[in-house]
């Protein structure tokens, strides 16, 4: 059901900013628990802000309101042969468009189709002195005043409240197969990117208990005769494991260990063969462990379980702190919302 | 428009220079007017202007060390790439320096194992590609300047190119940035991996044309190269018809690695020059590059092909090899100079628009030739709206400048006023600064106004550019010595 709230949540805005109360946005509450810290805060529910308001397949064009569920967005693309590049993680259904550009959460394909980040174009956001501002656009080639919208990817929520989201989307592939190969994690690492440096269909590589997973997606011709080529087993397109690594519902997600995150390059040496996941080619690792990994590039986030009360994302250096936080008065000058979700400090 | 007189800024020009002079080899600091010259505009060359001293730095250090000396002092600093900008963005303040990082060219490193390269700012957009084809990788954004544009004013530009439809813009190519603040201090955003912590700082750095930052050092991602590339060639005897085949080539599920539109007049003059072979009685040319593997460009080639003939293409060609792509490609990509042989001067312009509003747009714009009295050829990014007409006029006649200004003028608010932008890849600079107004309204600006000021609080760093400064205005012009910045 299509609901436009927007009114009533800019006048709850106003009303907070006037009384300095903390405002804590929830929408499907999925991910509450984790990517970001513990937060205090009246909740403020844009779940039912719902709704496509705009969608021109050939101008791979989708505006909706920020408490429409994935899910729904997803089918209604699908319904025109498209879909959303960043195959967001739906959590059971519940997971919103805005909540999703909040958190960043993006798929398997990430290396090859981007995130949501990459695909929007523009985004509503009521800002902390309750103006409802219009940033980006709906055209993919925009360079008038500052990215704004890109910045909403991964805030949490702390910039504002969005209300709606315009994004990219793309042609689905016309056949998606794919390879897997018994290997060990070092020998997973090497052929991941030996396979993602040579100009073939790849938008998936992960690797989990002794198993490479690739997959293969885009035009028939080019998906079977790569499939030809570089042998293993065949997954049906219909396997669910790359749904249920996008959702984070594959078993190793489950446990009561901390779940945490590193984002890196490639060719970061593994921290550990037991307790691991590699995803995007060697990119993202996921490692369950009581402690920390420790690592040598890239950075790495408690992203669920342990301690929510501590700087889940680690340190920043002093400069870079100074600039986020001054970006962060710059939308949210009472700090009114989601106070310390993303930093103690911010 | 005109070049402003060369005043002294309040703080004594002698200290100024004594300190840059510490800091930089005599040969990287130039201050005399012949001498400085080259720099006097970026390629809009509408707008002139000298600064006080232009330091062309060799390191990074060097680079910091201007900028804390012009922090300290209060002067306005202005950083410029290659000045192949075509918004005046890197054009001088008369009171302040500008530091040009040209020198800064080197390949620092590049990974093709973790298909990564890292730069120095000054590294021209086409020397990565060629530096990764060793490794069978390319750097995928190219904009058309490709030889001389540096990585650094792609990033302050967030520059797209011929790819974009298909590979993204800088925006979507980057993993860091290196940069200074506006007080010298050096600071990475961005990392290894493909996001980094907090706030997503890459994403408001890039496109923010030198405003927010200096950048040192860029690290992007690299792709590797398509096994093959082959470009169809089609013409139509409409620009409509040329529209709606695109659209139907989308709505097929292919998205082409390039796809271009030509209207007649352009087509004419970049046959003019290239003897490409283009069909010249076609009102629309539509150039349409299909990359990957082998299997999957021959199905491509097939199925677009039916689809430009069932749109009424009146003429198709499809490159046989490298040398027909390219040379089907050199008329394209000389299109601008080839425009310059037809006229003494042209205005370049830069909206997006909605794909399917293409063929209104056009013809507003050719009754907007006729009631200004000035030729008009369009070239375009036509997969992702991003057009450019160049507007035809001679500089020698002040009543024809003020013409074609007026014309970019009208069709930049006819691209808002259908769906778009004001600019696609070209950015605000001093030239668009109006026309802010027509895209954004006040609380926006005001948004706008407060980023920069995060980042740069005493407005030194291009001043005057980029965003329309609203409510700091009064209180700006009101600094003693503090150039008139365009608001
Ligand atoms: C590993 C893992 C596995 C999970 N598996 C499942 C599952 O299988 N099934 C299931 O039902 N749930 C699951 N969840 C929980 C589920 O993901 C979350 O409860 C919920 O779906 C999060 O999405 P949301 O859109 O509801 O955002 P929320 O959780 O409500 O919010 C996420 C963040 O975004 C911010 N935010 C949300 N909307 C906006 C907005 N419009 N503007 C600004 N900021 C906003 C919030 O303030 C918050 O910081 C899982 C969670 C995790 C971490
Ligand atoms: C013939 C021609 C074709 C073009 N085609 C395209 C095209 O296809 N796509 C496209 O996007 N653009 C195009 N352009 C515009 C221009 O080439 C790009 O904007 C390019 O990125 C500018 O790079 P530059 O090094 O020349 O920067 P400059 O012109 O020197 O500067 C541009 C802006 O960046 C800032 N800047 C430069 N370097 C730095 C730095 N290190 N740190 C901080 N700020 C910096 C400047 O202050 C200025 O605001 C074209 C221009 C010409 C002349």
């Amino acid at each position: 059901m299509a609901a436009d709230t927007a009114l009533g949540l800019q006048e709850a805005v106003v009303e907070a900013a006037s009384d300095q109360r903390p405002l804590r946005i929830t929408a499907g509450g999925t991910k509450t628990h984790a990517v970001g810290r513990d937060c205090e805060g009246t909740p403020l529910n844009v779940g039912g802000h719902t709704g496509i308001i705009d969608y021109q397949p050939s101008e791979l064009m989708l505006q909706a309101r920020a408490g429409t569920p994935v899910a729904e967005l997803a089918a209604a693309v699908a319904s025109e042969g498209q879909v959303l590049p960043f195959e967001p993680p739906r959590y059971g259904g519940n997971a919103t468009l805005g909540g999703t550009l909040a958190c960043n959460l993006s798929g398997p394909g990430r290396p090859w189709l981007g995130s949501i980040r990459d695909a929007t174009m523009g985004v509503g956001l009521i800002n902390g002195r309750g103006e409802q501002l219009a940033l980006g656009g709906k055209v993919m080639k925009n360079v008038a005043g500052y990215d704004a919208s890109r910045l909403q990817a991964g805030a949490l929520g702390c910039l504002g409240l969005i209300t709606d989201v315009t994004l990219k989307v793309v042609p689905a592939p016309e056949q998606t197969l794919t390879l897997t190969f018994e290997m060990d994690a070092q020998q997973a690492l090497q052929t991941m990117s030996e396979k993602a440096a040579t100009p073939r269909p790849l938008t998936a590589a992960c690797w989990l208990d002794g198993r490479l997973y690739l997959r293969l997606a885009g035009a028939a011709s080019a998906v079977q005769a790569t499939a030809a080529s570089w042998g293993g087993e065949t997954l049906t397109a219909e396997h669910p494991f790359w749904a249920d690594l996008r959702d984070m519902s594959l078993p190793f997600f489950k446990g009561a260990q901390p779940l945490w995150r590193q984002s890196t390059r490639a060719t970061e040496p593994l921290q550990a063969e037991t307790g691991c996941l590699i995803d995007w080619a060697g990119q993202q690792r996921w490692y369950r462990s009581s402690d920390a990994p420790a690592v040598e590039a890239g950075h790495v986030v408690l992203f669920a379980g342990g301690d929510r009360n501590t700087e889940v994302r680690g340190e920043l250096d002093p400069v870079q702190q100074r600039l986020q936080l001054r970006l962060k008065q710059t939308f949210d000058p009472q700090g009114i919302f989601n106070p310390g979700r993303l930093y103690s400090w911010m | 428009m005109t070049t402003t007189p060369h005043t002294l800024a309040p703080v004594s020009a002698d200290l100024l220079r004594q300190r840059l002079a510490s800091i930089l080899p005599a040969h990287c600091l130039i201050e005399e007017t012949e001498a400085q010259r080259p720099y006097e505009c970026d390629a809009l060359s509408l707008y002139r202007e000298l600064p006080l001293f232009i330091a062309l730095p060799e390191t990074a250090d060097q680079a910091q060390a201007v900028l804390q000396c012009c922090h300290e002092l209060g002067v306005p600093v202005v950083p410029r790439g290659a000045g192949t900008g075509l918004t005046a963005g890197a054009m001088a303040h008369p009171e302040g320096v500008l530091l040009g990082l040209a020198k800064l060219n080197r390949i620092l490193d590049i990974d093709p194992v973790a298909r990564t390269a890292r730069l120095e700012p000054g590294v021209t957009n086409l020397a990565i590609s060629e530096a990764a084809a060793e490794h069978g990788l390319y750097y995928a954004p190219d904009p058309s300047s490709q030889i001389a544009c540096t990585i650094g004013g792609n990033v302050a530009a967030n520059s797209g190119g011929v790819h974009c439809l298909k590979y993204g813009l800088t925006t979507h190519n980057l993993l860091a940035v290196e940069m200074l603040t506006v007080e010298g201090e050096r600071v990475t955003l961005g990392g290894d991996g493909l996001d980094g912590p907090g706030l997503d700082m890459l994403a408001i750095i890039t496109g923010s044309e030198g405003l927010l930052g200096v950048t040192v050092e860029v690290t992007v991602k690299l792709l590797p190269r398509p096994e093959i590339a082959r470009v169809l060639l089609a013409g139509f005897d409409s620009v409509s018809a040329a529209g709606d085949a695109v659209g139907a080539v989308i709505a097929a599920g292919i998205i082409p690695g390039g796809l271009e539109m030509m209207d007649a007049l352009a087509l004419q003059a970049a046959e003019d020059f290239a003897r490409a072979g283009y069909p010249r009685d076609a009102q629309a040319l539509l150039l349409c590059e299909l990359d990957g593997t082998e299997e999957e460009v021959a199905q491509h080639i097939d199925e677009v092909s039916a689809i430009f003939t069932a749109h009424g293409a009146t003429s198709l060609r499809v490159s046989e090899d490298e040398a027909e792509r390219s040379l089907l490609w050199k008329g394209r990509k000389s299109a601008f100079p080839a425009v310059g042989r037809m006229s003494p001067d042209y205005y370049c312009m830069d909206g997006t628009i909605p794909r399917h509003q293409v063929s209104h747009v056009l013809e507003e714009i050719s009754r907007l030739s006729k009631k200004y009295d000035l030729r008009v050829a369009n070239v375009f990014h036509a997969g992702d709206g991003n057009l450019h007409p160049l507007i035809m006029y001679d500089a020698a006649d002040p009543a024809q400048v003020t013409r074609a200004e007026q014309f970019g003028v009208d069709i930049l608010e006819l691209s808002v006023a259908v769906g778009g932008a004001i600019t696609g890849e070209h950015g605000v600079g001093l030239e668009k600064l109006n026309q802010m107004h027509d895209q954004y309204g006040e609380s926006e600006l005001h948004l706008f106004e407060d980023i920069k000021a995060a980042f740069d609080p005493q407005l030194t760093l291009n001043p005057g550019k980029g965003v329309p400064i609203l409510k700091r205005c009064q209180e700006y012009r009101a600094l003693p010595g503090k150039h008139n910045h365009g608001c």
